[in-house]
C-alpha cells in the first residue's frame, strides 16, 4: 500500500552514494532518501555524516531547517492546499477549514487510513488561479467547493 | 496539416489543458484529421487557460477557457479553421491586453516549443550570446550598465554594477548563481520564463559567465516547482548537446556549464545569502554583509546572483543594445517589469509593461478589478513583505521610487487583489505568523519578535487592551525594521504597518487613535 521503500541503511548507503561527490551534496542526498522511503530518518543523519565527512550536529541542524524534510513518512498521497495570501483573497481560507473537516486531520495530518497527508504550503506559483493546490506533483487552480470536494475523491482514491 | 497550440505551463495544467489535448489528440484520431499538437508555454492570460490557438493564415486564433468535454463542439463548429464561436478570442497578437504589452522578456513565452532549441533559435534566441562572445567580456559588463537593468528579485540593485565588481575580482573559479526561489505570493513570472522560454534564462546565465569569467553557474529552484525543473532539465542538455555549454560555448573557446538544484521549503531560502549556504548544503541562515556574494559567495568564491527575470533580460539587451532597453521607462527605473496579477482578480496574468504605469490602472483597468464582482479594497504589492495599499493610492506609478516614497515596495512585481470581505486585522496578524514560520532564526526581533507580533495581534483582535496593545505593536514594529538582519524580519512591518495606517477601522479602536494623534 505504502508507495515508499522500507528503510534499510545499506539501501540508504547505496542512494547517498549517487549523489555525495557533488559540490554541497546535502539537499541532494536528503531529497533522494525523502523520495525513496518517504523521509529522512533519524538513522540516516549519521551515515550521511560519514560520508560527506561533516559533523553529524551539522547534518541534524540542515534536517530540521527546512520545512520539506519530513521524519515519517506521509500518506500515500500528499495534498498541498496553498495558505498565501492570493490564495487567501480568493476563499482559500474555507477551503483550508472545508478540506481539514472532510479529511478529518489538522494540517500536517494524515487520515486514519494513511492515504492522504494534508500540509500547507505558501504560494505555488499559480497565484493568477488561486486558490491552488498540489496533488503529489500535480498542480490545480481555480478551486472551489465543487473542485475541492473532487480534488479530496481523487486523493482519497 | 493544422497545427494547433497548447499550453503545458503549470498554470494551464492547473485548469484542466492536459484533459484538453488529450482529448485534442482523440478527436484528430478519431476523425482521421491531421492535426499537430505542439506544447507551449503560457501567454500569461491565466482567466483564458486552457487556451488553444490554432495556425491559420491570419495568424493564430486563440479559443479559451476550452474544456475537454467541449473540444468536438469545437472542432464541430470549424475552429480548426479558426472559424467565429463565443470562445474565440480572434487573433492572438491582435487581441487588446496582449497586443498593448511591451513583450521584451516575454516575447517567445506561449509562442514556442520550450524544449525546442530549433524553435528558440528561430525566435532571436542566441543572438545575444553571439554578440556577446564578440564584443567580449568588457563590453558585456558596459552594455549590461548602459541598460539601466535592476534586480527584479526585489531590493533593485544595478545588474551591470554588480557584474563589475565581479569581473574585477582576479581569475579564480567564479560562479553564475541564478536565484529562483520565487517565495512571494502573487508572483509566478520567473516560473514562467522556466517553464516557458527556458533557454533565455540559460543563455542570459552563460553571457553572465563569459562577462565575468565563471565556468559554472546554479539555478537553485524552489522544490515547490516540479514542472520548472523537468523543463530545465531537458533544456539544459538541448544546450549541453548543442555546443551552448560546455568547455567551448559556441566555439569561443569560454567554458561555461551549469545544473539546476532543489531547494527544499524554506522561504528565507530566496535571500540571497541563506540562498548560497542552501547551496553548500547548509542550513539557509542570512550571512552578514560584507562580504559581498561578489567577493566572497558560493564556496567562498565571487558570485553573481541574479533573479531569474534579471538574467532573461540580457539575451535582449546584448542582442539589441543597452541603450535599447533603457530607452523604455521611467526615472531610475529602466526597462520593462513583468508585472503579475493575482488574488481576487478577474484578468489574472502576467502583463509585461514599460515602467510609469498607476496602480489603479493595472489593477481596474486591466485587472478589471475582483473575480468575486465585489469592490476592491486593498492590494498587496511586493509579495508577504511588501505594503497594502488602500485606492486612495491608486495613482502611485510602478516605479521603484515612486513605491518606496509611499513606504511600500515593488518587490519582484506581484499584485495580490483583495476585495471588501477582506479583513485588515486578520492579514496583519499573517504577516507577522508567516515571518515566525520562515524565520531563519539568527537575530531575535525577527525569531521572537513574530511570535510576539501573532499574540499581539490576537489580542487585539479580540479586543484586549487594544489601545496600549497597538502602542506595543507599533514599537515593536520599529524594533523589528530596525534590529533584523534581512528584510524577512525587516520588512515584515510594512505590511502590519500599512494595513493599521490605512485600514484603522478594521483594528477597532485604532482609528480614533490616529486621527488624535494627527
Ligand atoms: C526573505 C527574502 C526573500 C527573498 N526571496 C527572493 C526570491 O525568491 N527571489 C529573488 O530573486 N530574490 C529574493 N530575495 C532578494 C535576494 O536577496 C537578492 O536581492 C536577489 O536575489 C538579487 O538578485 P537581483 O539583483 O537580480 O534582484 C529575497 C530577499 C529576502 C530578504
Ligand atoms: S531577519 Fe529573520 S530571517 Fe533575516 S536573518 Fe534575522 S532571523 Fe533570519
Ligand atoms: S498564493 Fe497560493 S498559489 Fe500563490
Amino acid at each position: 500500500m505504502s508507495r515508499f521503500e522500507p528503510w534499510t541503511p545499506e539501501r540508504a548507503s547505496e542512494i547517498i552514494a549517487q549523489h555525495q561527490n557533488q559540490k554541497g551534496a546535502t539537499l541532494p542526498i536528503l531529497h533522494a532518501l525523502q523520495e525513496v522511503f518517504g523521509c529522512v530518518p533519524l538513522d540516516a543523519e549519521p551515515i550521511i555524516a560519514e560520508a560527506l565527512n561533516i559533523s553529524r550536529a551539522e547534518v541534524h541542524g540542515c534536517v530540521t531547517f527546512y520545512h520539506d524534510f519530513k521524519r515519517e513518512p506521509g500518506g500515500r498521497r500528499t495534498l498541498k492546499l496553498c495558505l498565501a495570501e492570493s490564495c487567501q483573497a480568493s476563499g482559500g481560507r474555507a477551503l483550508e477549514k472545508r478540506a481539514k473537516e472532510k479529511l478529518g486531520v489538522e494540517m500536517g495530518g494524515t487520515t486514519a487510513d494513511r492515504r492522504v497527508t494534508l500540509e500547507p504550503v505558501y504560494c505555488l506559483g499559480l497565484c493568477h488561479s488561486s486558490p491552488a493546490a498540489m496533488l503529489d506533483h500535480d498542480v490545480y487552480g481555480a478551486l472551489d467547493e465543487e473542485r475541492l470536494d473532487e480534488l479530496l475523491k481523487e486523493a482519497q482514491s | 496539416m493544422t497545427r494547433i497550440y497548447i499550453s503545458r505551463d503549470s498554470g494551464a495544467l492547473c485548469v484542466g489543458a492536459e484533459a484538453v489535448a488529450k482529448k485534442f489528440r482523440d478527436e484528430a484520431k478519431s476523425r482521421g484529421l491531421d492535426v499537430e499538437i505542439v506544447r507551449t508555454g503560457s501567454r500569461g492570460m491565466y482567466w483564458l487557460e486552457p487556451l488553444v490557438e490554432v495556425e491559420t493564415p491570419q495568424g493564430r486564433v486563440g479559443y479559451g477557457p476550452v474544456k475537454a468535454a467541449k473540444v468536438g463542439e469545437l472542432i464541430d463548429a470549424g475552429m480548426l479553421e479558426g472559424k467565429a464561436h463565443e470562445k474565440c478570442i480572434g487573433v492572438v497578437d491582435e487581441f487588446p491586453w496582449f497586443k498593448n504589452q511591451t513583450r521584451l522578456t516575454f516575447a517567445r513565452c506561449g509562442i514556442i516549443d520550450p524544449r525546442s532549441i530549433e524553435d528558440y533559435r528561430a525566435h532571436g534566441g542566441y543572438e545575444g550570446l553571439k554578440k556577446a562572445i564578440a564584443a567580449g567580456p568588457k563590453a558585456i559588463v558596459e552594455e549590461v550598465l548602459t541598460s539601466g537593468l535592476r534586480g527584479r528579485g526585489g531590493a533593485g540593485f544595478p545588474t551591470g554594477i554588480k557584474w563589475r565588481t565581479v569581473a574585477e575580482t582576479p581569475p579564480q573559479q567564479k560562479y553564475i548563481v541564478c536565484n529562483a526561489d520565487e517565495g512571494d505570493s502573487g508572483t509566478f513570472a520567473d516560473r514562467m520564463v522556466m517553464e516557458g522560454d527556458p533557454f533565455e534564462l540559460i543563455e542570459g546565465m552563460t553571457i553572465a559567465g563569459i562577462a565575468v569569467g565563471a565556468t559554472y553557474g546554479y539555478i537553485y529552484l524552489r522544490s515547490e516547482y516540479p514542472h520548472a525543473f523537468e523543463t530545465l532539465k531537458i533544456a539544459i542538455e538541448e544546450a549541453r548537446k548543442a555546443g551552448y555549454l560546455g568547455d567551448n560555448v559556441m566555439g569561443s573557446g569560454h567554458a561555461y556549464d551549469m545544473e539546476v538544484r532543489l531547494g527544499a521549503g524554506a522561504y528565507v531560502c530566496g535571500e540571497e545569502t541563506s540562498l548560497l549556504d542552501s547551496l553548500e548544503g547548509k542550513r539557509g541562515e542570512v550571512r552578514a554583509k560584507p562580504p559581498l556574494p561578489a567577493h566572497i559567495g558560493l564556496f567562498g568564491q565571487p558570485t553573481i546572483i541574479n533573479n531569474v527575470l534579471s538574467l532573461a533580460a540580457v539575451p535582449l539587451i546584448l542582442d539589441k543594445g543597452g541603450e535599447y532597453y533603457r530607452d523604455f521607462g521611467m526615472g531610475k527605473s529602466r526597462g520593462t517589469m513583468p508585472i503579475q496579477l493575482a488574488g481576487n482578480i478577474k484578468h489574472g496574468g502576467l502583463y509585461e509593461t514599460a515602467f510609469g504605469i498607476t496602480l489603479g490602472e493595472l489593477v481596474d483597468d486591466i485587472g478589471g478589478g475582483t473575480y468575486s464582482g465585489r469592490p476592491v479594497r486593498a492590494v498587496q504589492v511586493g509579495g508577504p513583505l511588501g505594503a497594502y495599499f488602500p485606492r486612495a493610492l491608486f495613482d502611485t506609478p510602478f516605479d521603484y521610487e515612486a513605491f518606496t516614497a509611499a513606504d511600500g515596495l515593488i518587490g519582484h512585481g506581484g499584485i495580490v487583489v483583495f476585495d471588501d470581505t477582506v479583513d485588515m486585522a486578520q492579514q496583519a496578524r499573517f504577516a507577522m505568523e508567516f515571518c515566525a514560520i520562515e524565520s531563519c532564526g539568527k537575530c531575535t526581533p525577527c525569531r521572537i519578535g513574530s511570535a510576539r507580533g501573532m499574540e499581539l495581534m490576537d489580542k487585539i483582535v479580540a479586543g484586549e487592551d487594544r489601545e496600549a496593545n497597538l502602542v506595543v505593536l507599533e514599537d515593536l514594529c520599529d524594533t523589528m525594521k530596525f534590529g533584523s538582519l534581512c528584510a524577512l524580519g525587516g520588512f515584515t512591518p510594512y505590511p502590519v504597518m500599512s494595513a493599521l495606517h490605512h485600514f484603522p477601522e478594521d483594528f477597532g479602536a485604532a482609528k480614533k487613535r490616529l486621527e488624535a494623534a494627527e
